[in-house]
Parts: structure tokens; C-alpha cells; sequence
């Protein structure tokens, strides 16, 4: 039976207060479905982003949709600071559990293999050990005197991402982008977006087979056509830098913020 | 041959600490580290591999995110690039919060792969293009990534020098300190005393950071500025003068 399904129907699947996982700006960003979960007035999401995040993250959490962030950064690289998440640090109105980029990594491959926690060399001497009571320090039972880190998996309820391609059967090809196997892997269940549906099965092909994920791990597969902007699809478009300078000059205030929903989210704007 | 810019003396110090690497990786938004990483690429036939993070096209990693950090933890990764909302004078940096943690002046993007990547590469050069004793602190407000571990402590790596529009610090592991190895053309000792927040240790000379030699200006301007161009287009035309 197909898994394609409308964007709103495939989201169905995500609801409030769950633990939402999604990949870095590189890998694939589901925009296009990010803004039909804010229409859609979802809350108090526990976001967890490998490794990091912008737009999304900045987006869902000055809509108010979420109530935990864990990340290693949010941020819009060269073009600025994510003023949404920005603020809410500041003001103390989202949990955040602040990582490092191999620690997110480690943990959704611990929860891959069902394991109960990951191990990771460095943080040691960081004060986000400090601020981060789950992360524990052992000797290394196999050496003398040897501290390192575990952390507990994370185990997603829903993985959200977007790839370039997909067939009726709900097999998504995501190329050399293996975040989004980890991600599919270790979550509970996943929702994919896709520039492309096609006929047949992709793991009949030899050569495609390798880069996709197949159909068991997806909940439900929507077509969205430029489905990450205005962020990039790799090798298939480009960050919408105006786009996003603009809504950084629009985030820096609540009132902008709100234009920005207004006019890219809701589409109720004048414009 | 035209005056020598900034930013080319910067490349050029960082060429030099990069000399002999096998696989130097470059994170986002660093143009000067990625030029001089291509610089050294294109200087030697046994130059190293480069791979910048968010390039797809430069970089040689197919299995995600995780394949950097899997690299550096085998050691497979010889020179990776830092910077620091604050860097203080025993090699911490501060990519978190200014204040409190819990109540901050001032939130930053994150610690992205530093509280890892400092231990495991084994050069890590810290970058900051704003040198003041706003940014360069004695103490940092957050250790995001400590410069120096306790002995029992797995480290393979860490900071070995800083490179600012001033100056060229060299990071002394055992004593924890910075000393100051040169001073770019155009600035002074005072003028490194002045803007900087911690203390360092210095020769009674301090050499002038030499200017890049010819043949590498040359090999910058050409073909490195035109493989820049297409990365980072808005520092290539700054600098390249290349549109």
C-alpha cells in the first residue's frame, strides 16, 4: 500500500508534547511541513536537532510549539544569531539542553541498536557536563584510570526530514545525506518530505539502494516541491539568503517575528 | 607586486601551522582557514585533503555528520579551526553564554563539535577576527571546550596557536599560557598588550609576521582566490577583488 499522503494527513502522526527529531541544515530541513505543524498550533515539543538548527528551530520555538530544545547550536551562521531562540534562553521560557555536536550523534546511535546509553571520548572539563545532570562520567571498566562520558539515547517519537526523492511504496532516497538514517534509525517512527514521487521501487536498483531508507521506517511520505526552502536541498537548490536576512531583520522583535508568521506561515499577511 | 592585504598575511600564518597535516577539516563560515587549507592543498603534490564541513563538493566524508567526529576520534583528522565568543589565556573558549548560565547577558549559537574536536584533533588553531580584551578575557564566562586536560584525561589534541588581525599567539600546553610569537606588519606590542584581556608571555623581540613569499601570493591570487570565489564569494571579492 502507497504512504504517500497529503502534508497534513503525513503529519498526523506528530502531536503535542512528543520528542520531534530533526537534521541540520545540510542534510534536509522539512520547511514546508514546519510551517503546517505551526498552522497547525502544535505545543510543547521536546526538539531535538543533529546537530544543529536555524530557521526551524528558530521558528517553531518563537511560535511558541516548543518547550525543550536539545541542541549543540542554533544559529544562522555568517548571517547572524537565531533571535527567536536567542531570547528565549534569555528569558528562560524553553529548557535547553545544551550539547556538543558527537554527543547528539552518539545518542540516536545508541537508540539505533536499542541500546540504553552511548559512550563518548572529550567533554570532560566542559561545563556543559555541568549543566547536563544525564550526562555521566565512569572509569573505563577496561583500563586504569580512565574517566569518559556516557549519554543516555535519545529515542525520538517522530523523525522529520526532507529528501529529494521517493517511490509509492514510501522507500526515500536521500543520497550521501546519512544523517537522515540516523535519525530514521533511531526514532520510533518517521515523516519524510520529498521534491519527487516515482513509479517502481527504488531498492530494485542496486546503485540507489544504498542511499535509500526503506519504507519500514516511514510513518507516512508527503510530495513538497521546494519542501526545504527557504533553506537548501543539497545538490538541488540553495539557501534563500535574502529570504533569510530578511527574517532576521524581521525576528530581532516579537512584532516582526509576528509579520513573518503573518505572511510566510498563516498567509494572512497584506503583502 | 601590490601591498600585501590583512587577510593574506592571516592565511599565510595559518598555512604555516598547517604545514605537513594529512586531512585538515574546516568548519562553516571560515574563509580564511579554508583558503589557507586549499593553499596548502594546491602548495605541495603531497599536500593534504581538505574537507569543509558544509561543502559537499569539498569535502570526502559519505556517511553523514558523524563521520568527522568518527574520523577525529580515530585521529584520522590532523588540523581543525575554532573560534570563540571569548578565548582566555589558559586556551578555553566560550562558544555558550556571557553571565550566568542560567541567567545570560547574552546567548550564542551553541558549542557545536568543540567540547569533542578540542581533545581529539591533534592542531586546533583558534581564529578570532575581533582582537579586544572584550573577546580575548582572562577567564571565560563558560568553558564550552577547556584548553588543557588533567594527565589521566584521553587527549590527543588541542589549541596551538591563536591567529588574530594583530598578532600570532603560540599556545603552550604544559604552562597553559599563550606567548606571543609575532605581530602582523603595520601593528605593535603595545598595541597586542593593549587589546588583549589575559596575560601571555613574550621574547624581549617579537618578530614582525613575515609577508607570504611570492610564489605563494601567487598561488593565493590565482587559482586558490577563484576555488574561494565560489564558496565564499562575498570574502573573494573583498579580498580577490574577484566577482
Amino acid at each position: 500500500m502507497s504512504k504517500i499522503r497529503p502534508l497534513d494527513a503525513a503529519l498526523a502522526a506528530i502531536s503535542d508534547g512528543q520528542m520531534l527529531a530533526v537534521p541540520a541544515d545540510y542534510a534536509g530541513v522539512a520547511m514546508e511541513a514546519t510551517r503546517a505543524l505551526i498552522r497547525r498550533g502544535i505545543r510543547q515539543l521536546h526538539l531535538v536537532t543533529l546537530p544543529a538548527a536555524s530557521l526551524q528551530a528558530d521558528l517553531l520555538i518563537g511560535a511558541g510549539c516548543v518547550a525543550t530544545v536539545e541542541t549543540s547550536a542554533i544559529g544562522f551562521g555568517e548571517l547572524g544569531s537565531a533571535p527567536r531562540f536567542t531570547g528565549a534562553v534569555i528569558d528562560g521560557t524553553i529548557a535547553l539542553k545544551d550539547a556538543t555536536c558527537p554527543a547528539i550523534h552518539q545518542a540516536l546511535r545508541a537508540a539505533e541498536m536499542g541500546n540504553p546509553f552511548g559512550v563518548l571520548r572529550g567533554i570532560i572539563g566542559s561545563d556543559l557536563l555541568k549543566q547536563r545532570p544525564d550526562w555521566k562520567v565512569i572509569d573505563n571498566p577496561f583500563a586504569t584510570d580512565d574517566p569518559i562520558v556516557l549519554l543516555p539515547a535519545i529515542r525520538p517519537d517522530v523523525a522529520l526530514f526532507h529528501a529529494p526523492l521517493a517511490d509509492r511504496l514510501g522507500n526515500v532516497w536521500v543520497g550521501r545525506q546519512r544523517d537522515l538514517f540516523t535519525l530514521a534509525h533511531a526514532a520510533i517512527r518517521s515523516i519524510a518530505t520529498v521534491e519527487r514521487v516515482q513509479d517502481g521501487n527504488l531498492l530494485d536498483d542496486e546503485a540507489m539502494a544504498g542511499a535509500t531508507i526503506p519504507a519500514f521506517y516511514l510513518e507516512a511520505v508527503a510530495l513538497a516541491p521546494r519542501g526545504a526552502w527557504p533553506l537548501r536541498l543539497s545538490g538541488h537548490y540553495p539557501d534563500d539568503v535574502p529570504h533569510l536576512v530578511g527574517y532576521l531583520e524581521l525576528a530581532a522583535t516579537e512584532a516582526g517575528f509576528r509579520r513573518y508568521l503573518d505572511d510566510h506561515v498563516f498567509y494572512r499577511g497584506a503583502a | 607586486m601590490d601591498s600585501v592585504k590583512p587577510e593574506e598575511v592571516l592565511i599565510d600564518v595559518v598555512r604555516r601551522l598547517i604545514a605537513g597535516a594529512r586531512h585538515v577539516a574546516v568548519g562553516a563560515n571560515s574563509p580564511i582557514p579554508a583558503a589557507a587549507a586549499f593553499l596548502a592543498e594546491s602548495l605541495a603534490p603531497d599536500g593534504p585533503d581538505v574537507s569543509l564541513q558544509q561543502s559537499p563538493e569539498h569535502n570526502l566524508w559519505t556517511d553523514g555528520g558523524r563521520e568527522l567526529f568518527d574520523s577525529a576520534g580515530q585521529g584520522r583528522i590532523d588540523v581543525f579551526f575554532f573560534s570563540g565568543a571569548q578565548i582566555d589565556g589558559r586556551g578555553n573558549i566560550n562558544l555558550n553564554v556571557i553571565g550566568d548560565y542560567a541567567h545570560p547577558k547574552t546567548r550564542f549559537p551553541g558549542a557545536y563539535g568543540s567540547a569533542y574536536l578540542y581533545f581529539m584533533v591533534p592542531r586546533i588553531i583558534l581564529f578570532r577576527t575581533e582582537h579586544s580584551r572584550r573577546t580575548l578575557v582572562e577567564m571565560v564566562d563558560f568553558i564550552s571546550a577547556p584548553g588543557t586536560s588533567p594527565p589521566n584525561v584521553f587527549r590527543r589534541g588541542g589549541p596551538i596557536a591563536l591567529v588574530t588581525p594583530l598578532c600570532h599567539f603560540s599556545f603552550d600546553k604544559a604552562r597553559a599560557r599563550f606567548r606571543l610569537q609575532s605581530v602582523h606588519p603595520g601593528h605593535s606590542v603595545e598595541e597586542v598588550l593593549d587589546n588583549t584581556g589575559f596575560a601571555f608571555d613574550r621574547f624581549e623581540d617579537v618578530p614582525p609576521t613575515p609577508a607570504p613569499p611570492p610564489d605563494v601570493l601567487n598561488l593565493l591570487r590565482g587559482p586558490v582566490a577563484a576555488k574561494m570565489a565560489a564558496i565564499y564569494p562575498k570574502f573573494a571579492g573583498e579580498v580577490f577583488n574577484i566577482h
